[in-house]
């Protein structure tokens, strides 16, 4: 597919990336798969994708060169500048660190540490599940990520471990406790559900992400 | 909140979905994609593709199948059949594939699921259980591999809490018994494997109709139901399927 902004979806060697560059083509965006610091410089929006094991995502980034370009990329997104999404464990490498994996330090983008998802329920999670997309603190509006997605939308999620609930949160979902189901800060954005999994209304959420790359 | 998958199976032989009677007499079902689009379309929480050709030679088939369905079908989708190492996990996923399920090769070789699990986390890791009412195992369920033909002695609970310590992510348990037979799912035998690994649970093998999914989840404990020839030969739709599992009481996406 031709045309539309150009969208970097980082490729450190992890998992499945075919599927988040699919949805992303799918509403829009001309997105490429790659480890190459310059089209990633070039390139009107960031994705950050990450499925596994905190530690093992956090050596892949390091081994293939790309940290300090998300790193890089991700403050200029906090800033205001260009849009960058995180996905599942691309959400938590934003944060300080996560007890999955103690000592490998994350970007340290967000205040926190990633814990273990408390309570008596089955790890992972991993099902389809309601997002209650109005923020702790909101003021009502909805952030444009989720921009005419239902505030109860389903979707899908598979993960043992959570960011921390903060100012940041942009909705969460219950699971035996109420968890961090997406971030927000400036234009950071991030998801621990997997929007290219999540059918039509993950299809939303990417495609308000690609708005948001194609605006400024 | 938790809620129940409805999780479509498409046997794939040579390219096509097929469907058998206790693993044998197959019936041809469609194009795969075709299939998996349409269950998208009506609500599917997951697809499973097992490629019961796999043992043998057609590896590239069901990469072709992966790659195309992975170009319509934004739900994640697991496959299963013939995968033995790193390396085949490793281009069923590049594919587009989110999970890979490992029944006979884990048998066989336990260390495989640690070393999936290494590679592309747990939550990429299904090990499948097909397993058989027998007296040969302190449990009454008995482990059978190579598509249901070859009793190995494992006891499916054991087996069970076993593949989850190695860093299975799930767990999808067939009965032998009861698959084709639509009986429903063998409840007990989905319990007991329940009771022994905390990782999620996949009820396999018997569906004949939509109380057998309700029971599934409610007296099985299984956390998705999977089943095939409900869905492939027209007798309902998937969305159907929720309609009377939500009605049922059972928390289902709809």
């Amino acid at each position: 597919m031709i045309g539309g902004p150009v969208v970097a979806v980082l490729d450190y060697g992890i998992g499945n990336l075919r599927s988040a560059q699919k949805a992303l083509q799918r509403v829009g965006a001309d997105a490429r798969l790659t480890t190459d610091p310059g089209e990633i410089a070039s390139a009107a929006g960031v994705v950050l994708p990450g499925v596994g094991a905190f530690g093992r995502c956090v050596e892949a980034l390091e081994a293939s060169g790309l940290a300090g370009v998300a790193r890089t990329a991700a403050e200029q997104a906090i800033e205001g500048g260009r849009p960058f999404l995180g996905i599942c464990v691309g959400l938590q490498l934003l944060y300080e660190g996560s007890d999955e994996s103690p000592g490998r330090p994350g970007l340290g983008i967000l205040e926190g540490r990633v814990t273990l998802l408390a309570g008596d329920v089955k790890r992972p999670q991993m099902q389809w599940n309601r997002l209650d997309a109005a923020a702790p603190d909101g003021d009502g509006a909805r952030h444009p990520l989720l921009a005419e997605v239902a505030g109860d939308a389903w979707m899908y999620f598979v993960h043992s471990y959570a960011a921390p609930l903060g100012p940041h949160t942009i909705a969460t979902c219950e699971y035996g406790t109420t968890v961090c189901a997406a971030v927000g800060a400036g234009n950071l954005w991030a998801t621990q559900f997997h929007p290219e999994k999540s059918g039509e209304a993950g299809l939303r959420v990417l495609r308000n992400f690609v708005e948001g790359v194609d605006g400024r | 909140m938790r809620s129940v998958r409805v999780i479509p199976c498409l046997d794939v032989d040579d390219g096509r979905v097929v469907k058998g009677v206790n693993f044998v007499g197959l019936r041809d079902a469609g194009d795969p994609v075709e299939l998996a689009t349409r269950y998208d379309r009506e609500g599917a929480d997951e697809l499973v593709f097992l490629d019961i050709t796999a043992s043998s030679d057609d590896r590239d088939t069901i990469i072709d199948v992966v790659r195309r369905t992975a170009e319509q079908v934004f739900i994640p989708f697991t496959v299963g059949g013939g995968i033995r190492s790193v390396e085949d996990a490793r281009r069923i996923l590049r594919a587009g594939a989110d999970k890979v399920s490992v029944m006979t090769a884990a048998a066989e070789r336990p260390a495989l699921i640690g070393e999936l699990a290494a590679e592309f986390g747990s939550q990429c890791v299904v090990v499948a259980i097909d397993a058989r009412r027998s007296d040969a195992v302190p449990s009454g369920f008995e482990v059978f591999t190579h598509g249901g033909r070859r009793q190995t002695g494992i006891d499916a609970v054991g087996w069970a809490r076993e593949a989850e310590r190695l860093g299975a992510g799930e767990i999808l348990q067939t009965s032998m018994d009861r698959d084709g037979t639509r009986d429903g799912f063998d409840l007990e035998m989905l319990r007991a494997i329940g009771s022994a690994a905390n990782v999620p649970l996949v009820a396999s093998g018997g569906v004949g109709g939509l109380e057998h999914l309700v029971e599934g989840a409610r007296e099985g404990g299984a956390d998705a139901v999977l089943a095939a020839s409900i869905f492939h030969f027209g007798e309902f739709t998937v969305a159907e399927a929720k309609a009377h599992m939500a009605q049922a009481g059972i928390p289902v996406r709809l």
